[in-house]
């Protein structure tokens, strides 16, 4: 029998009780002491005086911290719009393969969790350097060519240039879009494989193409899973402070290593507390969003 | 001699990179609080230290030497250990900190002074080192290590020696080939070096000129590194490397191909000392700990696996002659005059060169 969660009160705040003791001691007051912090300055060496100025958020929106801010934006959104256009035919394909097969690819989806992230991306350094793997196999390919060419009567094709891969925005937003890839793919594939296979043949039967049931069809429905796999993926994106460090050139940083130097090296945590929420901002306006066009009843059309 | 050929990883490159990463390393036994106070020191000892950055064996000799257990635990940074300790002490007895952060966390009330007749020691350490100006008397700390930043390079891809900043901070000869270490303030202070003038009290207007200078050498600049230029030298990555004397003598005992130059300008010199945290639990260990570590023998152990250069006087004349007389290990003392340590110059001024370095890179 089904009981309402009003009949049982004790039982729901047992339930609730200790994850909710601990998302506060542990989430929510780390969180209001950082946020306390954003409104105050350093008094000496060690302290922080909660003032309630307004300076610190006055200096995170200077020009200098503001355009960190628009980059960091647009790195997360070409991140994020990639995975979308990369992951919603890898999602459309597990969706449409055979039970066995399936699982054996949500497998692969999931495989690179089980290495660190650190690990990953120094990895994804030896195969982007100069003397990486991608270049080392170019240079093989290009040397054979070069081989081949005086017996086909060409000039010799000259000395093999290595690609410049790293230490550059381009490495940045690859290394981005390797990391983040399956949080794109696994909300949009549980989007896809809940959506009623009937409406697709439907479509097709009644004369509309395969890319006119894709367009008109298969995303709408899918509208929900697409704008929950777009804020997970744009969120991490927005705030990521490891792969613009390891990947990027003198000219990636984006607003996670800045807020890490104010924390570290600048010794200014209020600035940095202010630069976070900032941060936290632009998040919850994310969320905003999201929540508006979930609302939005998906309807096929 | 087979330890000097192993390839010793550097004590910040793995763990400067992970960042917050490193704390999940931090070891359980923090927040212990002190022993009864009545009676002996119970026989433990929590060391903070860099990461590779002991002897393979010194830790258990030290515990068969004096039945104490070491407790290491490893930060990758001085801001990230002024971090940790800004809050009060969780329970460290011995700390690593360089020159510059001693003086910070000495002004800052953060370390006990130490007690020198406990640390017989300390006559084996070069006298050179016995007063310097971030520690006026050795009051707080014991030069553990020394460091000098230098140009690394590779021979056959640069003309001659590159014995002048120029070739980092104001040229295009060897555009996209050139790694600088990310430490806002090193990179400052050695571009006044390069404009003649100290690393320390640098004048705003002549701020600002660097400023201009570093956004106009930008485009030549391949990657600014977490001290891992050595690396970078090695996979051929980059030709010009800023990096620490240590490094590059590691990466040269491999790679024939490379060599180390301090230039003429002169260069910032860094020490690492050993200093107890106030409120250390147990700081009778903590000054045993640390003259063992001053010991000849245990010093000259350290020193062939971190290959560092030593300030320990004794230890240095144990160790083998490919060590004693290596110029990059041991720059000659006319380089060495032109040298400087950086002085901390107030908490405002950290914030400041780091604001000037987010706008190089912004720019």
């Amino acid at each position: 029998m089904e009981q309402s969660w009003k009949q049982a009160k004790a039982v729901f705040a047992g339930a609730l009780g200790p994850p909710l003791f601990w998302l506060v001691l542990f989430f929510l007051v780390p969180l209001a002491i950082v946020w306390a912090y954003s409104f105050g300055q350093n008094d000496g060496l060690t302290d922080i005086a909660i003032t309630g100025t307004w300076a610190n958020y006055a200096r995170a929106i200077e020009p200098l911290y503001l355009k960190i801010f628009i980059k960091s934006v647009w790195v997360a959104a070409i991140t994020t719009g990639l995975c979308l256009v990369i992951g919603f035919p890898v999602a459309l394909a597990i969706t449409f393969a055979s039970e066995k097969t399936k699982t054996w690819l949500l497998l692969l989806i999931m495989l690179p969790f089980w290495t660190n992230l650190l690990i990953r991306t120094y990895a994804l350094i030896a195969v982007l350097r100069t003397e990486g793997y991608v270049n080392m196999g170019l240079e093989w390919l290009w040397n054979g060519m070069g081989g081949l060419a005086p017996l086909l009567g060409l000039a010799p094709i000259g000395e093999f240039q290595p690609l410049e891969l790293l230490h550059n925005n381009f490495a940045v937003i690859l290394g981005l879009i390797y990391v983040h890839l399956p949080f794109m793919v696994l909300p949009l594939y549980s989007a896809l494989d809940r959506l009623d296979k009937s409406l697709l043949e439907a479509s097709l039967d009644l004369g509309a193409g395969h890319m006119r049931t894709l367009f008109k069809v298969v995303v709408p429905l899918a509208l929900p899973g697409i704008a929950s796999g777009v804020l997970i993926t744009f969120i991490p994106a927005l705030g990521a402070y490891l792969t613009p460090d390891l990947l990027g050139g003198p000219d990636s940083q984006m607003i996670a290593n800045v807020i890490e130097r104010q924390f570290k090296r600048a010794n200014d945590w209020p600035f940095g507390a202010a630069m976070s929420f900032l941060l936290m901002y632009l998040t919850f306006i994310a969320i905003a969003l999201q929540a508006v066009l979930s609302r939005k009843k998906p309807e096929a059309k | 001699m087979g330890t000097l050929t192993q390839r010793g990883l550097n004590r910040r490159s793995l763990l400067a990179a992970t960042g917050a990463a490193a704390v999940g390393l931090t070891f359980t036994a923090c927040g212990q609080k002190p022993a009864a106070p009545t009676g002996a020191e119970e026989a433990k000892l929590n060391f903070y230290n860099w990461d590779t950055y002991i002897g393979d064996t010194t830790l258990a000799d030290f515990k068969t030497a004096t039945g104490v257990d070491v407790n290491m635990s490893l930060f990758a940074t001085n801001d990230e250990l002024f971090a940790k300790l800004k809050a009060g002490n969780p329970g460290f007895d011995v700390i690593v900190p360089s020159n510059e952060f001693v003086t910070r966390m000495g002004q800052a009330g953060l370390l006990e002074v130490l007690d020198h007749s406990k640390i017989p020691n300390l006559k084996n350490v070069d006298q050179a080192f016995m007063n310097p100006e971030y520690d006026p008397g050795r009051k707080y700390s014991m030069p553990y290590t020394w460091l000098v930043l230098g140009i690394g390079y590779r021979k056959s891809k640069v003309k001659g020696v590159p014995d002048s900043w120029k070739y980092l901070f104001d040229s295009n000869q060897y555009a996209g080939k050139i790694a600088l270490l990310s430490e806002s303030a090193d990179l400052i202070r050695l571009s006044a070096k390069y404009k003649g003038h100290s690393v320390n009290n640098i004048p705003p207007e002549m701020v600002a000129e660097i400023e201009a200078m570093l956004i106009k050498q930008k485009p030549f600049i391949k990657a600014f590194h977490d001290d891992n230029g050595q690396d970078m030298l090695a996979s051929g990555e980059v030709d010009l490397v800023l990096e620490y004397n240590g490094d590059i003598a590691q990466l040269m005992k491999e790679d024939a191909d490379v060599d180390f130059v301090i230039p003429k300008e002169g260069s910032l010199i860094n020490s690492d000392t050993l200093c107890i945290p106030k409120g250390a639990p147990r700081p009778d260990n903590a000054h045993k700990f640390i003259n063992y570590l001053l010991d000849a023998q245990a010093g000259a152990a350290i020193s062939k696996t971190i290959l560092y250069p030593t300030p320990n006087a004794a230890a240095k004349a144990l160790m083998p002659e490919d060590y004693k007389n290596n110029p990059v290990i041991f720059p000659p003392p006319e380089v060495m005059a032109k040298c400087e340590y950086g002085a901390f110059e107030g908490a405002e001024k950290a914030s400041q060169y780091e604001e000037v370095m987010t706008r190089v890179r912004a720019a």
